[in-house]
C-alpha cells in the first residue's frame, strides 16, 4: 500500500516549519497513541503512519530528499514493535496494578471480585426492578403472565372480557371466536414498562375455558344431547333445541330412537382463523317422564308380544 | 530479560540514568539491584510508552504519574472485562450468551 503524503498525514503544508511539524505530531500522537486507546484497533495503524511522517519530516536530510522527490513516503516503516497495550491486557499486565505508583488510590486486588463483577452478580440475583442494569441501559420490560377464565360460549363465539390486574388496573381482552383451552394471547406492550426508553414487555394471557352444562366442544363442532318424549320419538315433529348461537327449531323424524343424531349445519363454533363455521350435532335421548295413564293402559291391554327384546344380545334370550 | 544498556539501544534518545530514575519513582518495575537492573518485555514496552509520553506528547514529570495511574486503571478494567468475557464464554449456556448479546445490542440504540 502506498504511504500517504507525510505533510497530509500531519495536516501540514509543504513549507511547514520544524516547530509546526513538532506541534502537529505531538497533538496527533496524544490523540492516537495505541497504548492510550487500547479499545481502538485502528489506533496502531494510525499512530504508525503519524510516527513515520514525523520521522521523515523531522530529519532535515530525509525531508529535503523527499521534497526533491528522491524518496517517497514509504520505506520509512519503523521496525515492528510491541506496544505496551499488548502486554498490559494479558496476565503479565498485573505487574502494574492501579494505585501502585505515587500512592494513588487504595490497595486494589484484581483477583478479588472487582466492581464490574460485583455489579453483574447483584443484577443476577433476580431482585428485578431498579438497579437491574446500568443506569443508562435501555432494557425491554418483562412479560407479565395472567390466566383468564372464559365462559364456554364466549370462547365459541368470541367476546371482550375484562381482566383485573393485581395492581388494581384492568385490561380489556378481546377473546377471539374459536379459542381453545390453554391457548395464550399476547397483548403487546401491556407488560412491565421498559427502562430508560426501552420497549414495554407483553402481557401473556392463558385462556381457561369453563365447561358448559350441555354443550361439548369437538374441534369446530359442538355436540349436545337433547331429551325427547316417547311421543316425539315415535311420531316425530318439530322441537326447539339450543345452539351456541341461540335456539333453533329442528324436525325429529318419525321413529327416532335414543342415539339418533341430527346435524345442524353451521351451528357449531363460529368461523375463525380461516376455518369455516362448525356444525352442531344433536343426539336424541328418549325419556319417559311422567307416564300417561292412557299409555299404561294401552300397554297392559295389548295382546301381541313386544316386537323385539332390546337386551337379547346381552342376555342370550330370544 | 534485558539489561538497561540493551533497552536504551532499542529506544532512540533514551538515557540509562532516566530509566534508573523512573524505577526509583516506581513508574517502572525492574528485577535486581540498582545498577544491575533486568527488564521483562512488559517493562521494555512501558519504558517506550513513558519515553513517548514525555518526549513526543509533552507530558511533564508532574503530570506523568497521573497519566500512568489512569493508564493502569484503564488496563486493569480491560483485564477484568476480558476475564468476565471468558467466564461468560465458559460458563454461560448458549441462550444466556444470546440474551446478553441482545441486551448489549439494544443498549446501543
Amino acid at each position: 500500500m502506498a504511504a500517504r503524503d507525510p505533510y497530509e498525514v500531519l495536516g501540514l503544508k509543504p513549507g511547514a516549519t520544524d516547530k509546526e511539524i513538532r506541534a502537529a505530531y505531538r497533538k496527533l500522537a496524544k490523540k492516537h497513541h495505541p497504548d492510550l486507546n487500547p479499545g481502538n484497533r485502528q489506533a496502531e495503524e494510525h499512530f504508525k503512519e503519524i510516527s513515520a511522517a514525523n520521522e521523515l519530516l523531522s530529519d532535515a536530510d530525509k525531508r529535503a530528499r523527499f521534497d526533491r522527490g528522491e524518496i517517497d513516503a514509504s520505506g520509512q516503516e519503523r521496525p515492528e514493535r510491541a506496544f505496551y497495550r499488548q502486554h498490559a491486557e494479558g496476565q503479565q499486565g498485573r505487574r502494574y496494578p492501579p494505585g501502585a505508583d505515587g500512592g494513588f488510590g487504595a490497595t486494589f486486588d484484581e483477583a478479588e471480585i472487582g466492581d464490574i463483577f460485583a455489579d453483574l452478580f447483584r443484577r443476577g440475583q433476580g431482585g428485578g426492578g431498579a438497579g437491574r442494569a446500568g443506569p443508562n441501559m435501555r432494557m425491554r420490560g418483562r412479560d407479565h403472565s395472567y390466566t383468564l377464565a372464559v365462559e364456554f360460549l364466549d370462547a365459541v363465539n368470541g367476546a371482550t372480557r375484562r381482566l383485573a390486574l393485581p395492581d388494581g388496573k384492568h385490561l380489556d381482552v378481546r377473546v377471539p371466536a374459536g379459542i381453545e383451552d390453554g391457548q395464550v394471547l399476547r397483548l403487546k406492550a401491556q407488560g412491565e414498562p421498559g427502562m430508560n426508553g426501552g420497549p414495554a414487555g407483553d402481557a401473556l394471557i392463558e385462556i381457561r375455558i369453563i365447561p358448559h352444562p350441555f354443550f361439548r366442544r369437538d374441534g369446530s363442532d359442538i355436540r349436545l344431547e337433547v331429551p325427547v318424549t316417547l311421543a316425539e320419538a315415535v311420531l316425530g315433529g318439530k322441537i326447539t333445541v339450543p345452539t351456541p348461537s341461540g335456539n333453533v327449531s329442528v324436525t325429529v323424524p318419525r321413529h327416532s330412537d335414543t342415539g339418533a343424531q341430527l346435524r345442524l349445519r353451521g351451528k357449531g363454533v363460529s368461523a375463525h382463523a380461516g376455518k369455516p363455521a362448525g356444525d352442531a350435532y344433536v343426539t336424541l335421548k328418549v325419556v319417559l317422564g311422567t307416564v300417561d295413564p292412557e299409555l299404561e293402559r294401552f300397554l297392559q291391554d295389548r295382546v301381541a308380544p313386544p316386537a323385539a327384546n332390546p337386551r337379547r344380545m346381552m342376555t342370550g334370550d330370544a | 530479560m534485558i539489561t538497561i544498556d540493551i533497552l536504551c539501544r532499542t529506544v532512540s534518545g533514551l538515557q540509562p540514568d532516566e530509566v534508573e530514575q523512573w524505577v526509583g519513582n516506581a513508574w517502572l518495575h525492574a528485577e535486581g539491584a540498582p545498577g544491575h537492573y533486568r527488564f521483562r518485555a512488559i517493562d521494555a514496552a512501558r519504558v517506550r510508552l513513558i519515553h513517548e509520553l514525555r518526549h513526543d506528547m509533552g507530558i511533564d514529570d508532574e503530570a506523568l504519574p497521573v497519566v500512568l495511574s489512569l493508564v493502569d486503571q484503564l488496563y486493569a478494567a480491560r483485564r477484568q472485562m476480558h476475564r468476565l468475557r471468558r467466564a461468560v464464554e465458559e460458563a454461560a449456556p448458549d441462550e444466556v450468551r444470546q440474551a446478553i448479546l441482545g441486551v448489549l445490542a439494544g443498549s446501543l440504540k
